[in-house]
């Protein structure tokens, strides 16, 4: 990167390099498909004359390639408009000590590895009499950048997936299980595998009760992916222009008022040891731990270094993770406390109805039940919901043990609890299994 | 963060269309580089190198393909450009079969070493595999078509437009959607150049040059009174075309409540209605929840047809390797073995193709070399097709594959996706207005909205951009808060017309999702102003 920054004549030269191995392998009708591995690096030039900005990347290392990427950038930096919302690179930046996000036994997964992985899922759905897909992939990479200004940062990166569905014979029970770590020591493909041949097993047979408001436990896949819906929101330009969730009549925005109720409590960390996450951005600025909702209240927004600026606030980068807190029960006890209501273990295709209310729809997926009196009394048919993750952190009865999870629709990892709320809106019903 | 897009999510704007187009090692290019091709003659000798490799160790079947992928994106909001940017994907993918399993692997260094070791690898990932398989892969029959090539009929390529000519077009729309009220506006135009070479060790040396086209924007009215906004999407739909879409050709025009396109797009037409539109929308009446009589134009239904018709009939899902992430299908094989599951009513007939001029889907040949055609999936509202591909077509008894088989980029492997699929126009002669003047009470519905769908496609629920009132025939007025529940089967055996051929429509995505890990696929679908009966309509509007 300095040989790179030796040849930039522009007022202002920044260079990031990236690479990473993924490998994967992808399995259904207890059988191997697909699978593949690609190894790839990328170097990306940003130049600068004034507002006018450049970039041009490139996937050759050799001294003539290095000039011509920085060569290319300038010619486009050139050629550009001026963008009035360009903002100088950044200085030299103090970041927290690393956190671990590399794991040396992630790095070495093979082919070998995940075939054996692969066995033994297909060997607990065979047991079963159950139908296995799944998709198991890892990934090992580096990130650094370097500017003419003076920045240096460097990140290494492991990371470990593996998702799992089992249905039944004749279609009529669906389990899954979905696993997601830094560390592939903490992976454990048979246990996943069981929980989800336990779905499966215990979901065939479901009856319909009918759509209306429910009190619901979310498993944390479920709750993942519309807690997620309002942490991507959590943008304080959309908010300041008035078109958010967040925007008020006046001009305003709500930050700084209570918006959930007080047992809410939402962060992002890069330190945690469950969920480290890179201490840096890809722009150069310090990941730091930001309380985004604290006691209901929302504390802080992420801006753009642009809008900050323009608002003289600090420019907080949006979270590559987050982590809510929550109580002490396990989900057993939270089901064992609950009257009436559903278990959801897993919600599917959630889109957005309304950006004002942050309104979500979707359907529940892979094994959903109905509590009576403290238990489990029968699996239920699916529900489509249409619900807000604003109301519904208003309706909360309890939360239990946050656990790590991947979110389906996203992909992002978060540290989340099962969550038990009230008067949760199911529209109408499924015939999916 | 990343985020999976099925399709482009409106909602989102911008930013999730973007990054999953361009991905993470796309390269960038220069704005002034001309856009050639690699040499023919370079991509046989390379092809060459990998087929020979696999077959010497140990590869009972090989394809190739070398693709050079090109996407522009200029993005502009209100007054200012946000962002111009070229990108280049250049690689190889070479898939094969040893002991009768699948095995890939890709790589960007095109060295004649380096394709040598891609191939090998490949070999040795399938051979790894070969433990874990039920039964050896069967490969449909496919003959070698020697050297041939494809070419998307295109009259002006929009690469070669100016930077300056798309940025001044941009950002007159966004003058005009602000003089009509619009407080904010994204506009972009996007395009694809899909520079593929296929080379298979059956003898197929296929050259194929895709191009495909889309201006789009996105509009926000806030009431500051209120406190509440309202959002408008362009109606345009993303073409297999060239810049000639952009014409705004008087006879490509339909003048209904709002006014709609066909084969091109009046951009700055459709920005100046959408402005107003939304202010509109901000003083219509929350709708009523209850049974309406649906009127859907072309430019929501496609996503409808997509959605309940395009994806259940995927052959891969109703087999069940779709099971873990895009779902499993409720059109199940005993379905289409008894030759009368009435997945509509008999006005219900839809095509699949790869052909239709102007389409997202259109290609000479697929990814694993076979021939694109036309096939029925829908007759007189009984379910008789799928879509296939060379490793599926033994289970239905087909003598070949039907060319569904495609990856979006030379490091990701070909699986089945889909191709356009499409709702034959009425065969009675009947226009938009017609239909409309048969409704009592219902809403006339255009341009899509928020969508979502169980994973076996039974369970739906659809909104749209501009949503009319049908009150004895006539157009009411603008309602708000709109979307849509139903079941597939229901829905389209409660079609009640369906206009004539002269309003038949495409309409499409770029981001069709599926497999693991994820790949985008572009499609269209044709459609002609529908007419559905007695379909439960909900009220969004919530408090927060």
């Amino acid at each position: 990167m300095k040989k790179v920054l030796s040849y930039s004549k522009s007022e202002e030269c920044e260079v990031n390099l990236n690479g990473s191995d993924n490998g994967n392998i992808r399995y259904a009708l207890n059988s191997v498909s697909t699978s593949g591995g690609i190894s790839q690096n990328q170097l990306v030039v940003q130049s600068a004359y004034g507002k006018k900005s450049g970039v041009a990347t490139i996937n050759e290392f050799d001294d003539a390639s290095l000039e011509k990427v920085v060569k290319r950038s300038e010619e486009l930096a050139k050629l550009a408009p001026d963008n009035p919302e360009y903002v100088s690179i950044l200085g030299p930046q103090t970041y927290e000590s690393d956190s671990k996000t590399f794991e040396a036994a992630t790095a070495a997964i093979d082919a070998k590895f995940r075939a054996d992985q692969v066995q033994k899922s297909l060997q607990i759905a065979r047991d079963n009499k159950l139908t296995a897909a799944g998709f198991l992939e890892n990934s090992a990479g580096f990130a650094a950048m370097m500017n003419s200004k003076g920045l240096f940062a460097y990140n290494t990166s492991t990371n470990v997936n593996f998702n799992v569905t089992l249905r039944t014979a004749e279609s009529t029970g669906s389990g899954y299980a979905i696993r997601g770590y830094t560390d592939v020591n903490k992976l454990d493909v048979a246990a996943a595998t069981q929980i989800a041949a336990k779905k499966a097993t215990g979901s065939a047979g479901a009856k319909a009760i009918e759509p209306g408001k429910y009190t619901v436990i979310l498993e944390p896949a479920a709750g993942m992916v519309l807690l997620e819906q309002l942490i991507f929101n959590l943008d304080a330009r959309q908010a300041e222009e008035g078109r958010s969730f967040l925007s008020k009549a006046d001009g305003k925005t709500k930050q700084g008022e209570k918006i959930v109720d007080e047992r809410v409590t939402i962060y992002s960390d890069p330190h945690n040891a469950d969920l480290p996450t890179s201490v840096w951005t890809g722009d150069g600025r310090p990941q730091e731990k930001i309380n985004w909702i604290n006691k209901g209240v929302v504390e802080n927004l992420y801006y753009s270094r642009y809008w900050a600026q323009k608002k003289n606030v600090k420019a907080i980068p949006g979270p590559d993770s987050f982590i809510m807190n929550g109580g002490t029960s396990t989900l057993e006890d939270l089901i064992k406390s609950t009257e009436k209501g559903v278990l959801v273990t897993k919600l599917w295709y959630i889109r957005s109805v309304d950006p004002q209310t942050l309104l979500q729809t979707g359907l529940t997926r892979d094994g959903t039940f109905y509590i009576e009196n403290g238990q489990i009394k029968f699996p239920i048919k699916n529900f489509r919901f249409n619900e807000s993750p604003v109301i519904m952190l208003n309706n909360v009865d309890a939360f239990g043990i946050p656990e790590r999870i991947v979110s389906t629709e996203s992909n992002t990892h978060a540290l989340i609890p099962p969550m038990k709320l009230r008067d949760f809106t199911f529209t109408s019903l499924s015939d999916a299994i | 963060m990343k985020r999976r897009d099925f399709l482009y999510n409106s909602g989102l704007g911008v930013g999730s269309l973007l990054l999953p187009a361009t991905g993470l090692f796309a390269k960038t290019v220069p704005l002034d580089q001309p856009w050639t091709t690699v040499d023919t003659a370079d991509r046989k000798r390379m092809a060459d190198i990998a087929l020979n490799a696999a077959k010497s160790k140990g590869a009972t079947y090989t394809d190739v393909r070398i693709g050079r992928y090109l996407n522009q994106f200029v993005v502009t909001r209100e007054d200012k450009v946000q962002n111009i940017v070229n990108t280049e994907s250049y690689g190889m993918g070479i898939r094969v079969i040893a002991n009768g399993a699948w095995g890939f692997a890709a790589t960007d260094n095109m060295t004649n070493d380096s394709i040598a070791k891609a191939a090998a690898l490949a070999v040795s990932i399938a051979k790894e595999n070969s433990r874990l398989l039920k039964e050896p892969v069967q490969l449909a029959p496919q003959k070698g078509y020697g050297e041939v090539s494809w070419k998307t009929p295109i009259k002006k390529n929009a690469f070669d437009v100016p930077i300056k000519e798309k940025v001044d077009l941009l950002l007159n729309v966004n003058g005009e959607a602000m003089k009509a009220g619009a407080n904010y506006i994204t506009s972009l135009t996007f395009l694809v150049n899909e520079q593929k070479y296929f080379a298979s060790s059956e003898g197929s040396y296929i050259d194929q040059d895709i191009h495909r086209v889309w201006p789009a924007f996105f509009i926000t009215t806030i009431d500051s009174a209120t406190g509440k906004f309202e959002t408008r999407n362009s109606l345009s739909a993303p073409s297999g075309m060239g810049w000639e879409y952009m014409d705004a050709r008087p006879e490509d025009k339909i003048h209904s409540a709002t006014t709609l396109y066909n084969k091109s797009y009046d951009m700055l037409e459709d920005a100046k209605a959408a402005g107003r539109q939304t202010g509109e929308k901000l003083k219509a009446k929350s709708v009523e929840p209850g049974k309406y009589d649906l009127v859907l134009d072309p430019s929501h239904l496609w996503l409808t047809i997509h959605e309940s018709v395009g994806h259940p009939t995927e052959l891969d899902r109703v087999l069940g390797y779709e099971a873990n992430f895009a779902g499993t299908s409720f059109l199940t094989l005993d379905k289409w073995q008894s030759k009368k599951f009435n997945f509509g009513n008999k006005l219900i007939n839809i095509k699949a193709d790869r052909l239709q001029p102007g389409s997202l889907g259109a290609m000479g040949y697929d990814d694993e070399g076979v021939k694109c055609g036309e096939w029925d999936l829908i007759k007189d509202g009984i379910l008789v097709n799928y879509q296939v591909i060379r490793d599926q077509a033994h289970i239905l008894g087909l003598k070949q594959s039907q060319g569904c088989c495609y990856a979006d980029s030379w490091s990701d492997v070909q699986f089945q996706r889909m191709p356009n699929v499409s709702l034959q126009p009425g065969k009675e002669k009947k226009s938009v207005d017609d239909i409309i003047k048969g409704v009592e009470k219902g809403i006339y519905i255009v341009g899509d909205g928020s969508f979502s769908i169980d994973q076996q496609r039974y369970n739906f629920q659809f909104g749209g951009q501009l949503f009319y009132e049908i009150k004895n025939g006539k157009i009411a007025g603008m309602l708000r808060d709109v979307a849509y529940q139903s079941n597939t089967q229901e829905f389209w055996n409660s079609c009640a017309a369906i206009a004539d051929a002269r309003d038949y429509r495409l309409g499409g995505a770029f981001g069709d999702g599926k497999g693991q890990p994820p790949q985008s696929n572009s499609v269209s679908h044709g459609a002609a102003t529908a007419r559905f009966n007695g379909i439960n309509v909900i009220n969004t509007a919530r408090k927060i």
